[in-house]
């Protein structure tokens, strides 16, 4: 099994990724992971040209077909309280928050 | 014959005509989904018993009094001489990526279980529009991430009408497994690596993933923006037509829905395949998978009797005058998944930043110190391993010091996935296919539980599937043929940038001269003795 991912770099992406995982999903998971490289890493035996342009997407996009630009108008949602309405916590139209975490800058 | 079992094309003649009412096709669903369907999905669903594993469990919201609604209106339409849209009185239902104005919108997650979408996605209000009734919405892969709607959050996950311990397939599963037992005539489905088409095959449907572009994506649940399809789940190639006709198109509120003009996509449904020139590639003739043994990815051939069903649609197709043009290489097929291993995760780790229990859906009961700690406790209850799974891999191979070795040679590699499908068209080229003739699945449908937690294999179902996505090219799949254990087996037709006709054309042909076989006249199991 690959080891690319070791320990110390899964817990590293997991803070980043805003996640927090229990012991056993956490080791599934990692071991998923190294299997997902062990078929990445297929991509290393494609030989790429220099020139070999990465795709963003697969259909190319002339500007022919491409949807017009919309005019850069002011056009607000019908009705935001139904927005507001989905909302966790809310509180005379804004969303609620615990304390962000800042630091005082005096 | 009950009204649940005729095709939408019928269904709607008989509407029209006024010879059934649009209020009597909906009852008949609406029956038909209490004699087959069982308890619907939820996230507190405690033991799955014998019973629920007899059953096909496609929905998790049943939206019958908006469905009653607009089958009423449809009958007042009509009894007032108006001509109501194409789909009037057409029972359908959506996958639950999709988010429809005061319904529940899940995604098949714990994280939006109490989301109440506040606004319709685009290819939703076009069936709308085209007065189709929306029965409700159905289960699938949490936010589409599988191959078997195993994943759901939403329990009992759908099962598969053909053999109730197999898997629907996935992630449009819900979609599919309705579809197959009555519940609707259509379904509108999602497709990012062959979501639509690989269910379609394991339930003996018709599945079509539309060029990337064809259909809005607005209102839909994102996983990878640059590969999603929204697309047609049916039961015969016209239904399929006269659905993406009336969900194609450019829309204001998605800039990748393109201007390209929609045609009438049943116009020239029954004009045959003489002349054409369909292709079948050596390349999906064999299966990659992974080796646990050696931890490697090792390669087979495919089985006798999905090899088989390609070749006697092949065989049908030529008899009917299409020239078959075999040896077609398409040597990147099978890099397509690791390509997808990449660039779905990258997309879907964005996509799925944005669940942060602030603006909507699932926020920690717990009490937290911070905004932090609320990201995290929130994302770690409301995410299953799936999305977890997704969003760390994504990470990882975007980050800046992996990016290079990952993320930009995946992209180039796309690049060589669509050159393939560029040479075999190209009309000056030695190929000048009109299609190409795949399997669309190395197997039939597999077991509950026989590949669900190997991420690495389950993504593997999806290897024939997957170029059509990274190339954006449209993709039909439609039944071929029953295995020995009496499972659909699905055939593919790959196509060229937004030319669906043809492939819906050839797959009319091809229902055309298989009319009388005998796995025609098979119905899935939860359908026999009704």
């Amino acid at each position: 099994m690959s080891e690319e991912i070791t320990r110390e770099i899964f817990d590293k992406i997991v803070e980043l990724a805003a996640l927090e995982l229990e012991e056993d999903e956490a080791e599934y998971i990692r071991r998923q992971l190294n299997d997902q490289l062990t078929a990445i890493s297929e991509l290393e035996a494609v030989p790429l040209d220099e020139d070999t342009p990465p795709a963003a997407h697969g259909v190319p996009y002339p500007p022919e077909i491409s949807a017009p630009a919309r005019r850069d108008e002011h056009a607000p949602f019908k009705n935001p309280d139904e927005i507001l309405g989905v909302a966790p916590e809310e509180d005379e139209r804004y969303f609620i928050t615990p304390d962000i975490p800042h630091e005082d800058l005096g | 014959m009950e009204l649940c079992d005729l095709s939408a094309y019928e269904l709607a003649a008989l509407i029209r005509k006024r010879e059934v009412s649009a209020v009597e096709a909906l009852d008949s669903a609406l029956n038909r989904i209490r004699l087959v369907d069982g308890r619907p999905g939820t996230v507190d669903a405690g033991e799955i018993t014998a019973e629920d594993q007899q059953t096909v469990h496609a929905f998790i919201t049943l939206t019958e009094d908006l469905a009653r609604a607009q089958a009423e209106a449809v009958d007042k339409k009509l009894s007032q001489g108006e001509i109501p849209g194409p789909l009037a009185g057409v029972p359908y239902t959506a996958k639950d990526i999709f988010n429809v104005k005061g319904t529940r919108s899940t995604a098949g997650s714990k994280i939006l279980a109490n989301y109440t979408a506040p606004y319709t996605a685009t290819p939703v209000a076009r069936m709308e529009k085209a007065g189709g009734v929306l029965l409700g919405k159905v289960n699938l892969d949490e936010f589409t991430h599988g191959s078997s709607s195993e994943s759901s959050a939403f329990q009992p996950a759908s099962r598969n009408p053909w053999d109730t311990s197999k898997v629907p397939g996935g992630s449009s599963g819900g979609s599919t497994a309705a579809v197959a037992a009555g519940m609707g005539q259509l379904s509108i489905g999602t497709d990012t690596g062959g979501s639509i088409r690989q269910p379609a095959a394991f339930c003996g449907v018709v599945g079509l993933k539309p060029t990337y572009g064809r259909v809005s994506r607005y209102g839909l649940i994102a996983f990878g923006s640059s590969l999603d399809c929204p697309g047609p789940v049916a039961r015969n190639v016209r239904d399929a037509a006269m659905m993406l006709n009336a969900i194609a198109g450019p829309d204001l509120q998605d800039s990748t829905a393109v201007t390209v003009p929609v045609p009438d996509y049943t116009a020239a449904l029954e004009a045959g395949v003489k002349g054409m020139r369909i292709g079948l590639s050596p390349d999906f003739f064999k299966i990659q998978y992974f080796d646990h043994e050696t931890g490697e990815i090792s390669e087979e051939p495919i089985s006798d009797e999905i090899k088989l069903a390609v070749e006697q649609a092949a065989d049908r197709l030529s008899e009917m005058g299409a020239r078959i043009v075999e040896n077609v290489p398409m040597p990147h097929t099978k890099y397509g998944i690791p390509t997808y291993f990449v660039i779905s995760r990258v997309e879907v780790s964005s996509n799925l930043h944005r669940f942060d229990g602030v603006k909507y859906g699932h926020r920690t009961p717990h009490g937290v110190e911070d905004l932090s700690e609320l990201y995290r406790r929130t994302r770690a209850e409301g995410f299953g391993a799936q999305p977890k799974l997704r969003i760390l891999m994504g990470m990882y191979v975007s980050a800046a010091q992996y990016s290079e070795q990952y993320y930009q040679r995946a992209l180039k590699v796309r690049s060589l996935i669509r050159g393939d499908f560029d040479a075999i068209y190209d009309p000056q080229g030695e190929y000048r296919l009109d299609a190409l003739l795949t399997p669309t699945t190395p197997t039939p449908a597999f077991g509950f539980g026989d590949v669900y937690g190997d991420t690495v294999l389950m993504q593997y179902a999806d290897q024939f599937t997957v170029t059509g996505n990274h190339a954006g090219v449209p993709g039909l799949s439609m039944m071929g043929g029953l295995s020995s254990d009496r499972l659909p087996l699905g055939i593919q037709l790959l196509g060229r940038d937004y030319d669906e006709a043809t492939l819906l054309r050839i797959g009319r042909a091809f229902e055309v001269a298989t009319e009388d076989a005998p796995w025609r006249k098979e119905k899935p199991q939860v359908l026999q003795g009704l």
